[in-house]
């Protein structure tokens, strides 16, 4: 009985700790957003209006829109959700396009070269994320070092503006995410059954034909893994916009973090992070279940 | 050659190169006497005195010195947390809670970072005001915070490790008699010990190179190596940032290599075992 009680014990600390941890440290701090997203900002401490006070002994709810509806009312919070969205969307693809031959090309070369491959694939995730967008600018600016080739080799007489344009945020999102691409589209291409391809070139289909009907479908669980991982952290890219994209178009990661630091609105800040989550809440739930399942899956 | 197979060597090969020309060129540049950075003073290069001016600026020594102490205290602690929240999801069955710990553990994974930082520093002042800790913000909260998105991809590295295992050599060691502790400690435990080990020093690398959650929690006097080097990059370029970068792509190849000679010299020997082992049973 006493081993009994013990194991018992032992199993509610193994999942018991790190469940308290998270919800202290994860779930918490959602719950506390959420509630500051309906206060408004005041010059106090804290700088925001309480949700919960009292009138003559009775406890009375406090709940402002305020930060919301601001955020509906200013055309400049619209156009950094949509553009935001539109970024994301348009690197997601270009990673796609990118990613699969890549992913294709790996998971069909030799037992012998395919971990070397891996591994120059995520060797740059090693490395320093932030020197790697910094090493962007030193390749985008007007000084820089496509300009300069460019210019050497007669192609055109003045630069081109690259960096602070839309190009260069494609770029270093493109650039910074593709493993994050490459690797589930791998994972699920290296489980292919070559034998379906060359019973379909038996029967006569075209190399592409075969990829259209046999390849390309099996590979929708990756496609799926692969874009999300991309297009959910780019929605809330913070860095790559700041460093290389335009000034007068901000996205709503930028957005977020200076109505926080520049303006000290929390409520605003609260909000703009609420209406973040709702987006994304939808990908978010799709990718834990391809998560899940690609988790229980494995043999 | 097929235009099929043709196309993907092709993609690959301009694939790898996009993902390598830009270090390439911070690596080259980084030995550039020319303040202008990407314009090349073919007269006096290469040279060293970027490395030099790197190494006597007292901000950069002391934020990197901070980032390490931060990275080592945060991979370690996310460490045992995935592993117990690893072992939890793959070896506890059902069990009340379950649903709840996998929805948290993978969130932090995808989340946006502005928001984990906003969250974790709204909490740190609710906290504070509420019980008077923390003070303020600084290593200790960068740390908390650190922990907390790190043990979430330790957990599904141990705990795709584990999916790989069947139970059947625990099963076997409990049939035995060995009690649930020892069963842990000298089955399970040897088993993901691999996986232990890269969580480890994915930690470690996501805490080194964290800017965005750690700009929110980190206060007056706590600037990590990737606040200083973003608040100098932000102004423009700086050629002591290309040798910094040199010297980190340097250190993370040398440890990559290392790493997989060792992998590959493990693996030799344990394939030696096995012959010797099937040529003593004949």
């Amino acid at each position: 009985m006493a081993v009994r009680f013990s194991e018992a014990m032992g199993r509610r600390l193994i999942a018991g700790v790190p469940t308290l941890w998270l919800l202290l440290l994860f779930l918490i701090p959602f719950i506390i957003v959420f509630r500051i997203s309906f206060s408004e900002v005041r010059l106090a401490i804290p700088p925001y209006t309480p949700l919960l006070s009292w009138h003559h002994g009775a406890p009375h709810l406090e709940v402002h829109w305020s930060a919301y509806s601001f955020l509906f009312t200013d055309p400049m919070y619209v156009s950094s959700y949509l553009y935001s969205l539109k970024v994301a969307a348009v690197s997601t693809l270009c990673c796609l396009l990118i990613g699969y031959p890549m992913a294709l090309r790996i998971a069909r070369s030799g037992e012998a070269t395919r971990p070397l491959l891996l591994m120059l694939i995520v060797l740059p995730f090693w490395t320093s994320f932030l020197l790697r967008v910094y090493a962007w600018i030193g390749l985008l600016k007007n000084n820089g070092v496509i300009n300069n080739t460019l210019l050497s080799l007669g192609v055109i007489d003045h630069p081109l503006s690259l960096l602070q344009t839309d190009f260069a945020v494609y770029i270093g999102i493109v650039y910074s995410y593709l493993p994050f691409m490459i690797l589930p589209l791998y994972a699920n291409l290296e489980k292919h059954d070559p034998a379906l391809l060359e019973a379909a070139a038996d029967l006569g289909a075209r190399p592409w034909r075969a990829f259209l009907s046999i390849t390309l479908p099996q590979s929708l669980p990756g496609i799926a893994a692969g874009s999300l991982l991309v297009f959910i952290p780019a929605v809330g890219e913070y860095v790559i916009p700041t460093l290389l994209g335009r000034p007068d178009q901000l996205m709503i990661g930028r957005v977020l973090s200076d109505e926080f630091f520049e303006n000290r609105d929390w409520p605003v800040a609260s909000a703009v992070a609420i209406l973040i989550l709702l987006l994304l809440i939808v990908p978010i739930m799709l990718f834990q279940r391809v998560e899940r399942r690609q988790l229980e899956a494995e043999p | 050659m097929k235009p099929q197979a043709l196309f993907t060597r092709v993609a690959l090969a301009l694939g790898l190169a996009f993902l390598y020309v830009p270090i390439l060129s911070m690596i080259v540049f980084s030995f550039n006497n020319s303040r202008l950075v990407t314009v090349w003073d073919a007269a006096h290069s290469p040279t060293l005195k970027w490395y030099g001016v790197l190494v006597h600026n007292e901000q950069i020594l002391t934020a990197a010195w901070l980032s390490i102490r931060i990275a080592v205290t945060a991979a370690s602690v996310a460490v045992v947390l995935g592993t117990l929240a690893g072992v939890a999801l793959a070896r506890l069955g059902a069990f009340r809670g379950r649903l709840l710990l996998a929805g948290m553990v993978t969130a932090p994974i995808v989340m946006p970072e502005v928001i984990t930082g906003l969250s974790l520093l709204l909490m740190f002042v609710a906290l504070g005001q509420l019980i008077g800790w923390p003070k303020g913000t600084g290593a200790v909260t960068i740390a908390l915070a650190h922990i907390t998105f790190c043990m979430a991809y330790v957990t599904v590295v141990v705990q795709s490790r584990l999916a790989g295992f069947d139970e059947s050599l625990e099963e076997a060691a409990m049939d035995l008699g060995a009690r649930p502790l020892k069963v842990f400690f000298r089955i399970t435990l040897p088993l993901i010990l691999p996986a232990i080990a890269s969580g480890w020093l994915l930690a470690f690398t996501l805490s080194w190179d964290d800017l965005v959650i750690t700009q929110f929690v980190a206060g007056p006097g706590s600037s990590t190596l990737p606040m200083v080097v973003f608040s100098k990059v932000r102004f423009g370029v700086t050629p002591d940032v290309n040798a910094l970068a040199t010297i980190l792509v340097l250190l993370v190849a040398s440890g990559i290599a290392i790493s997989t000679v060792w992998m590959g010299y493990q693996q030799r020997r344990r394939e030696r075992d096995l012959q010797l082992a099937a040529a003593a049973n004949l």
